[in-house]
This record gives structure tokens, C-alpha cells and sequence, in this order.
């Protein structure tokens, strides 16, 4: 059987489509924004959770690297995480920000009370707006940004250990 | 017990399978020209085994025997017995199981119903559709097996999805089912066809009823999911571009297209090589489409829960059969030479299966597009409604008006054209649509194209009804046009007409907006079998008339699985239906309350059955 | 027939010149249905109950009282959560194949047909 060209590219797209279908099956269906990095923070107001002052950009820029946490009281997961968060309480170069997320002050206070306040700075962000401007869509989840405020590495879900030693690795070599 | 019932049954079909193979090829090499006697007693057997498997699942659903995981995963002693039956095949291993009884039965049947045709043709799609059978079987019985066991047998099941616990349940896999499973028959009819050398008019004669009776099925299918999704979903919308919908609309672009150009094989014996390409294309997107779905490559609403094993018995199984059928067509491929005018119903044909190939790419295209890029730039795309809408929406204007005037061409050659109705046709169509802005609300241009030459079709065809019951022809054509035209119509008033509120709102709040008023007026609480509720009144009245409606909305919890869902509460009306749902605020005593006003929305189901009727006239003319 | 030509031309430009007199506000509602949840994938901001959905639909409805257009809000959260979060793919070099191969297909279509026909009557 002669085969011509348009008969080759035939078999040919096909092959490809079907390549393309069988290395799909193994990626992950599900969108997160893991590769959302290399961007700069800006329009940062975080308002303080005990007064009315605000940390904006230029806060920020005075720590070499900041991890920004958000969580809340009514999150499960959020306790899971808690107690890495505060063997991060002492590194060095890293600076800790906490952001309340649409919560109760009673609550949040309790919670911090119970588990330990790990975080140089506290911040809430009662409606939720705050959390967008960073890309944050769901509670808790970390942003690592280093002193130009370029996002270094995004953490969806409760911090791991792997996670955990990544900051530590990275904020040790500077 | 019933676990080994079930798997003996399927380990004997797939051995029948492989005899029917066997004899067939051995009945190939014959001379003579009738099927053995043993092939259709083998055949009736295969049949039989298949619905006694399926009742034995079924049984096994009702009597809550959770030893097989699929009751286990899909059931619970306290379903009402209706869902527990249709849990059977409202789950991945129980419907495939639905789709071999289909191919199976299919399978016989065209070979007794075809008994005029050519012994070797008969066979061959015979064998094919075996082939097609066991690979079915085999995937069955080696990865999704609805009578796998897991022990010890849990004393209870997990539960239905309540999405799932609706009628439509009963209806709407079925219906579709007979129509894309149903065109296996015809893609193992095409490859008969090319290796049996039976072409032309006989080959036409032989799958025309086969292509009307799954195309009616899956366009009652189609429907089925459609309405469900309107009154169970809660967002108020039919169709979503889906890559689940999606994957039930490619067949039917195929399928529309095939119907139109078996009647040109038929009358005038051209196009054989396009039509058997049609054939292969309907299967090929049938099987591709339940890759999609059931592999959960693709995120979506309606998926099974998915697994990636299944993903590639699927895909090894498409692979082979695209490039089995592949490589027999371009073997048997032969240039044939087009003689047509380009004035004639042929041409007029062709253009039909253009447009329907434009949307089969369009849907094709805009559906696996996120797949490619996750997969070559490791970037993820969203492919939804709007880049849907752009792309065919303009060019469905122009598919209307060539819908209109093509059907009344002549074959061969076209003498002339009634101009001066069409005019007249035209100008009404464009005085109505005048009307229709000037006494209720203007809308986009795209939309006045759309009104326009949709009135333009539905008119043209009812002169067409008028003058074919006058003189006693056929008016089955016209009714399914007409049908197309009428669902065109009533969605782009729908689109144009609906209105959307979105609010918060308190116990004993009211909100006002336009010509409504909306009264939150009490809550209850309801503990039914399966699930406990949050039901709402609420009043609605509309200034304009002083008509008042009042609309239940619930927020349910169920128990087995844990789900939360959010039930609609729709008033359905002849002209307009108002929709109404409520949510609960975390950490607050507001609801958010969405309000819709649907125009037309009945008329739109309507339409397709208008659609779907017309086919069934024509399956009945003959 | 001339004539009754020139009247539905005439017609059919008064029906747009109606229609031309219609401005087009920014509706929210729209915007909330073009974009995805991410905590509820397979729903819009406008179907979903989640969270980030409510939050998202506040952002919205604040920025466009700030008078910010239906792109400016799009990029804004491009920006934030990249390409995924709308329905409709954004027109760059990446997506410039899915926009514009189904018009190929079409056109290319077309002329193949119109060819194949040609040829045969030109023999």
C-alpha cells in the first residue's frame, strides 16, 4: 500500500493527538496557582488586627524574606499547619505575617491563644478583599516573598514538611 | 452468589463473542449464500445472557447486597426503591454494562431486520460489532467490573448522589445510550460495507433507519440531560458547553450530517466514501467522547468519580479502533469523481454537512484545546460559554438562511426559486422582529440577525406544512427544520428576554427591583427519608400585573453520601418561568437570594421535540 | 423586484439604526458568569456559594463602581489567578490557533467543496 503524504499526515495527527490524550491521563485535572510566581505584591494594605494601622509595600520591603499566612479559627487545617509555622517563629531573615481571614476576633484571639502566636505582625482581612489581591483562594495558604516583594513560592493548603524545609533551605542561603 | 452469577455471565458472553468471530469468519469463507443456523442461536443467546446479567445487577441494587462494591459505592438501605433500580447505571461499571446490552442487542438485531442484504455484509458487520462487544467486555471484566466483590460485605452502602436521585435518571442515559452506543452499529456496517464491497444504494438502504432511529434517541437524549439540568442543577441555565455535554453533541453533528447525506447515496448513489467517513466519524466521537469523561482528564461537573486505569483501556481501545478503520478505508478508498450542479439539492446537502462538520470542529476544538495546552505548555486554559457563543453564533445566521432556502431545490438541477415568497417571507420576518424590540426591549445586533432569519426559517416552513398536507407529501422534513428554527428562536428570546437578581436578604426582608418585588416571608424545616431541609417561602409579585407567585427554594442536607444541595424552586409557566434559588451565608442570618425570569423556556423543550417528531414521521413513512 | 429590493434593504437598515440606540452598561451579572470558581471548579463565580466566590463577586461589583471596564476587571484577575479563571480564553499568541481554526476549517471547507464541484463541471 503506497502511502501518500496527505494519507501520512493523517496518521500522523492522529498519532500525536492520541500522545498527546496519553500523557494527560497522568497531570491533574484539578487548576491551582502554584506557578503563579516570579510576580511583584503590590496595593498591599493589610490592616492590623489590634488597631488601625496598616502595613503596605514599604513595610515589606524592610524584611529579606516575609511569609504571609493566611488562616482562621474556624479552619481545620489551619491547626494542622500551626505548629510548623512556629518552629518558623525563629529563623532568621524570615518574617512572619499572619492574616486573619473573615473572622470572629473572639475567635481568632482564642485560637492564637490556645496553639502559640507565631507571627511577627497580625493582620486581618474581614471581608476577604485583601486575600484577592494576593491570589489567595482558599484558607489557609502561604506566599514566600523575598525583600523586592517577588512572589518566591506559593503554598495552597496547610504548609508540609517539605514545605517547611524549602522556606528554611532558602532563607538560610541568603 | 449473585457476584458469581453476574461474573459467569459475562466470562460466557465474552466466549460467545469470540464463537460468533469464529463462525462468522468460517461463514465468510462459504459459498453459499445464507448465515448458519447456528450463528443466530448463538446470537439469541448472547442476547438473553446479556439482560439476565443486567437483571442480576439490578437485583443485586435492590436487595441491597453491598458485597458487590458498585452497591456498596452507589447504594443505601434507605434509598426509595425507584433510585435504588436506577443506581444500577447511574454509576461508571453499571453503565457499561447498559452499553454492551445495547451493543449487543443492536448487533442482532441488524443482522435478522437486514435480511434482504448481502450475506457477506451481514457478517462482517457482525463480526465487527463482536469485536467492538468483547473489547467491551474485556475492559469489564478486567478493570470495571460491577460484580467485583469486597469483603467482608459491609453491612451499608454509601449512598446515591441526590444530584442523581431525580427521574431524569431513568430516562436520560437510556435515551442516550441508544443513540451514540447505537452508532456502533453503523460504524461496524461501514467497515462491512468497505470489506464486503457493498456500497452505494444497497449500503444506504441498509443503515438508513439505524442513523434516524439513534439520531432521534440521542436528540431526545440530549433533551433529557438539558432539562434535567434546568430543574436539578439550581443555576438556571441548559447548557453549559460542558465537556460532558459537549461529548453528547459532537455524535449528533456527525450524526445530523450523516442523515442528510445518506439521502444523497440513496437517491442519486453519490458520496458513498463521505457517508462511511461519517459512519467511522460517529463512533470514533462517541468513544472519544467517553474518554473525556470517564478518564477525568477534563474537570467538570458531571464527571464520574474518576480513575486513570479506565482512561487507558479507553484510549488503547480507540486507538485501535481509529486506526483499524483507518487503515481499511484508506485501502478501499477510490477516487470518485463529484457530478454535481452546483443549483441542486446535492449541493445544497453538501453545505448542510459543511456546517455541521464547522460545528463539530468548533465543539471538538474548544473542548480537548485545554488539554492540549496542560499538556505541550504545562499552562491552563478555560474553554467556556462565551468562546462557544461567539464563534457559532454568527454563523449559525447564515446556516438558517441557506436552511430555508436549500430543502426546496431540486435534484439534479434546480429550476428556479419562489423569490418573491422568499422576499415577502423575509420582510415579515424583519416587521416581527421590529415589533418584537419596539413593544418589549431591544437587544444586540447579532441578535436581531439571529430573530430574523430564525423567523425567516419557521415561517418558510409552515407555508411548506401548509402546502405539503394540501397535497398529501411527506411534511416530516419541515416539522424537524421548522423545529430547529423554533429552538433557535426561543433561546436567542430566552438570552435576550431572562432576567438575573442577585441579593442578600434577611427573614421578613423585601427587595424591589424593576417591575418586581420579592418578600422573604417564612423558613421551615423539613426532615424527609433521606435528608433533612431549609425550606423557604417567598413571595413574588409582579408590579406590572399584580400577579402574585409564591416559590419554595430548599437547602438540603443529606446524609448517605454527606451532601449539600441547593434545590430550585421553579414556577413553570406557558410563556415564562421564574426560578428561584437560596443559600445559606456562612456566619450571618442573611440568604443569598438568585432570582431568575426564564421566557419561553418550555417552547425551547418543545422545539427539539418538534426536531426529534420529524425524524420520527420520517422512520414511519416508509 | 428592484423595487421591493431597495424596500427591504430600507427595512432591514431602519431595524438597525433602532437597535444602534442602546448603550451598554457593565453588568455584573455577566462578569460573574464569564468567571471560574477555584474552590468549586466546574461553576462560575455566579453559581457558586463558596467563599472565594462571594469574595470575588464583592471585588467585582466594587471595581466596577470604580468605573473600571469589563477587560480592566478580566486582567486585573488574570493577573492574580491567571488565565484559567475566565471562560473566555484571552486572544493571544497561544490561543490565536483555537480562535481562528474553526474559521479555517470553514473556509477551507468551503472552497474544497466549491473546487471539487468545479472541476467536474469544467469537464
Amino acid at each position: 500500500m503506497k502511502i501518500s503524504f496527505t494519507k501520512l499526515t493523517i496518521i500522523l495527527l492522529i498519532l500525536f493527538i492520541m500522545g498527546v490524550f496519553f500523557v494527560s491521563l497522568s497531570k491533574d485535572s484539578m487548576y491551582n496557582t502554584k506557578n503563579l510566581v516570579g510576580k511583584k505584591l503590590n496595593n498591599v494594605q493589610l490592616k492590623s488586627f489590634t488597631d488601625d494601622k496598616i502595613i503596605s509595600e514599604i513595610d515589606l520591603i524592610k524584611n529579606k524574606f516575609t511569609l504571609i499566612n493566611f488562616w482562621a479559627s474556624w479552619c481545620t487545617p489551619c491547626q494542622k499547619e500551626h505548629p510548623f509555622l512556629l518552629s518558623l517563629k525563629g529563623q532568621k531573615n524570615l518574617h512572619l505575617i499572619g492574616v486573619n481571614f473573615k473572622d470572629n476576633k473572639n475567635n481568632a484571639e482564642a485560637f492564637l491563644k490556645k496553639l502559640g502566636d507565631p507571627y511577627h505582625y497580625l493582620a486581618r482581612d474581614d471581608n476577604g478583599k485583601q486575600s484577592i489581591n494576593f491570589g489567595i483562594y482558599g484558607i489557609p495558604e502561604s506566599i514566600l516573598i523575598d525583600e523586592n516583594l517577588i512572589i518566591i513560592k506559593k503554598f495552597i493548603g496547610p504548609l508540609s514538611k517539605a514545605d517547611l524545609k524549602f522556606i528554611k533551605e532558602k532563607t538560610n542561603e541568603y | 452468589m449473585l457476584s458469581t452469577l453476574g461474573n459467569s455471565l459475562l466470562i460466557i458472553n465474552s466466549a460467545l463473542s469470540v464463537i460468533i468471530i469464529i463462525f462468522g469468519y468460517k461463514n465468510l469463507l462459504k459459498k453459499q449464500e445464507n448465515i448458519f443456523n447456528s450463528i443466530f442461536q448463538i446470537c439469541i443467546l448472547q442476547n438473553t445472557i446479556i439482560i439476565v446479567c443486567f437483571f442480576t445487577l439490578i437485583t443485586a441494587f435492590i436487595l441491597s447486597d453491598f458485597s458487590l462494591i458498585a452497591v456498596y459505592q452507589n447504594s443505601h438501605t434507605l434509598k426509595p426503591l425507584f433510585y435504588k433500580i436506577l443506581g444500577t447505571w447511574g454509576n461508571h461499571e453499571g453503565s457499561l454494562l447498559l452499553w454492551i446490552i445495547i451493543l449487543t442487542i443492536f448487533s442482532f438485531l441488524f443482522l435478522i431486520i437486514n435480511k434482504s442484504h448481502s450475506k457477506n455484509f451481514r457478517i462482517y458487520t457482525l463480526i465487527i460489532q463482536n469485536f467492538i462487544i468483547l473489547s467491551f467486555l474485556v475492559f469489564l471484566l478486567l478493570n470495571s467490573n460491577p460484580f467485583s466483590i469486597v469483603v467482608p460485605a459491609p453491612k451499608e452502602g454509601l449512598g446515591l448522589n441526590p444530584i442523581l436521585q431525580d427521574p431524569a435518571l431513568a430516562i436520560h442515559p437510556p435515551l442516550l445510550y441508544i443513540g451514540f452506543v447505537g452508532s456502533s452499529i453503523y460504524f461496524s456496517a461501514a467497515i462491512a460495507s468497505l470489506l464486503a464491497n457493498y456500497e452505494g444504494k444497497n449500503f444506504a438502504i441498509s443503515i438508513k433507519n439505524w442513523v434516524m432511529f439513534s439520531w432521534i434517541f440521542q436528540t431526545l437524549g440530549i433533551l433529557a440531560g438539558s432539562i434535567w439540568a434546568y430543574y436539578e442543577l439550581g443555576w438556571g441555565g441548559f447548557w453549559f458547553w460542558d465537556p460532558v455535554e459537549n461529548s453528547s453533541l459532537l455524535p449528533w453533528f456527525a450524526m445530523t450530517a450523516l442523515l442528510h447525506s445518506l439521502i444523497v447515496l440513496e437517491k442519486r448513489n453519490l458520496l458513498y466514501f463521505w457517508v462511511i467517513l461519517l459512519c467511522l466519524l460517529t463512533f470514533i466521537l462517541t468513544v472519544t467522547g467517553t474518554f473525556l469523561v470517564r478518564s477525568g482528564i477534563l474537570n467538570s461537573v458531571h464527571s464520574f468519580a474518576s480513575d486513570p486505569s479506565r482512561g487507558i483501556f479507553i484510549l488503547i481501545f480507540l486507538c485501535l479502533m481509529i486506526f483499524a478503520s483507518v487503515i481499511i478505508f484508506f485501502n478501499k478508498y477510490k477516487k470518485t469523481y463529484l457530478a454535481l450542479n452546483l443549483n441542486s439539492k446535492e449541493t445544497f446537502i453538501l453545505i448542510n454537512n459543511w456546517f455541521m462538520i464547522f460545528y463539530l470542529v468548533t465543539v471538538l476544538i474548544g473542548t480537548i484545546y485545554p488539554i492540549f495546552t496542560d499538556v505541550l505548555t504545562d499552562q491552563k486554559v478555560s474553554v467556556g460559554p462565551p468562546f462557544y457563543n461567539t464563534v457559532i453564533m454568527p454563523i449559525v445566521v447564515l446556516f438558517l438562511v441557506i436552511m430555508t432556502v436549500g430543502p426546496q431545490a431540486s435534484w439534479i438541477k434546480n429550476k428556479y426559486y419562489n423569490l418573491s415568497l422568499l422576499f415577502k417571507i423575509l420582510a415579515a420576518s424583519i416587521l416581527i422582529n421590529l415589533a418584537i424590540i419596539n413593544f418589549f426591549d431591544s437587544y444586540s445586533i447579532l441578535s436581531n440577525f439571529i430573530i430574523i432569519s430564525a423567523f425567516f426559517l419557521i415561517i418558510h416552513n409552515l407555508f411548506e406544512l401548509y402546502v405539503s398536507s394540501k397535497n398529501k407529501i411527506n411534511f416530516s422534513k419541515s416539522i424537524s427544520h421548522m423545529g430547529f428554527g423554533l429552538l433557535v428562536l426561543f433561546i436567542g428570546l430566552n438570552h435576550n428576554f431572562s432576567l438575573e437578581k442577585d441579593f442578600n436578604l434577611k427573614l421578613g426582608e423585601k427587595k424591589n427591583f424593576n417591575n418586581y418585588s420579592i418578600e422573604f416571608k417564612d423558613i421551615q424545616l423539613i426532615d424527609s427519608k433521606n435528608y433533612q431541609a431549609i425550606k423557604g417561602e417567598f413571595k413574588i409579585k409582579n408590579s406590572s400585573n399584580s400577579i402574585s407567585q409564591s416559590l419554595f427554594p430548599e437547602i438540603r442536607i443529606y446524609e448517605n453520601p454527606q451532601t449539600l444541595t441547593y434545590e430550585a424552586s421553579i414556577r413553570t409557566g406557558f410563556l415564562k418561568d421564574y426560578y428561584l434559588t437560596m443559600s445559606n451565608i456562612d456566619r450571618s442570618d442573611y440568604y443569598n437570594i438568585k432570582f431568575q425570569k426564564k421566557p419561553f423556556m418550555v417552547w425551547i423543550w418543545i422545539s427539539v421535540i418538534f426536531i426529534s417528531l420529524g425524524g420520527t414521521l420520517r422512520l414511519f413513512q416508509k | 423586484m428592484n423595487i421591493k429590493l431597495k424596500a427591504l434593504i430600507l427595512l432591514f437598515i431602519f431595524n438597525i439604526n433602532y437597535v444602534l440606540a442602546q448603550n451598554s452598561l457593565v453588568e455584573k451579572n455577566e462578569i460573574f458568569k464569564n468567571l471560574r470558581c477555584l474552590i468549586c471548579q466546574g461553576q462560575s463565580v455566579a453559581d457558586s456559594n463558596s467563599e472565594f466566590a462571594q469574595t470575588i463577586k464583592l471585588i467585582v461589583t466594587e471595581q466596577i463602581s470604580n468605573g473600571k471596564t469589563e477587560k480592566e476587571i478580566y486582567d486585573f484577575l488574570i493577573e492574580k489567578y491567571g488565565d484559567w479563571i475566565v471562560y473566555k480564553p484571552p486572544f493571544n499568541k497561544t490561543n490565536f490557533l483555537l480562535w481562528f481554526f474553526p474559521y479555517l476549517v470553514l473556509i477551507f471547507g468551503g472552497l474544497f467543496i466549491f473546487l471539487t464541484l468545479k472541476k467536474r463541471v469544467n469537464r
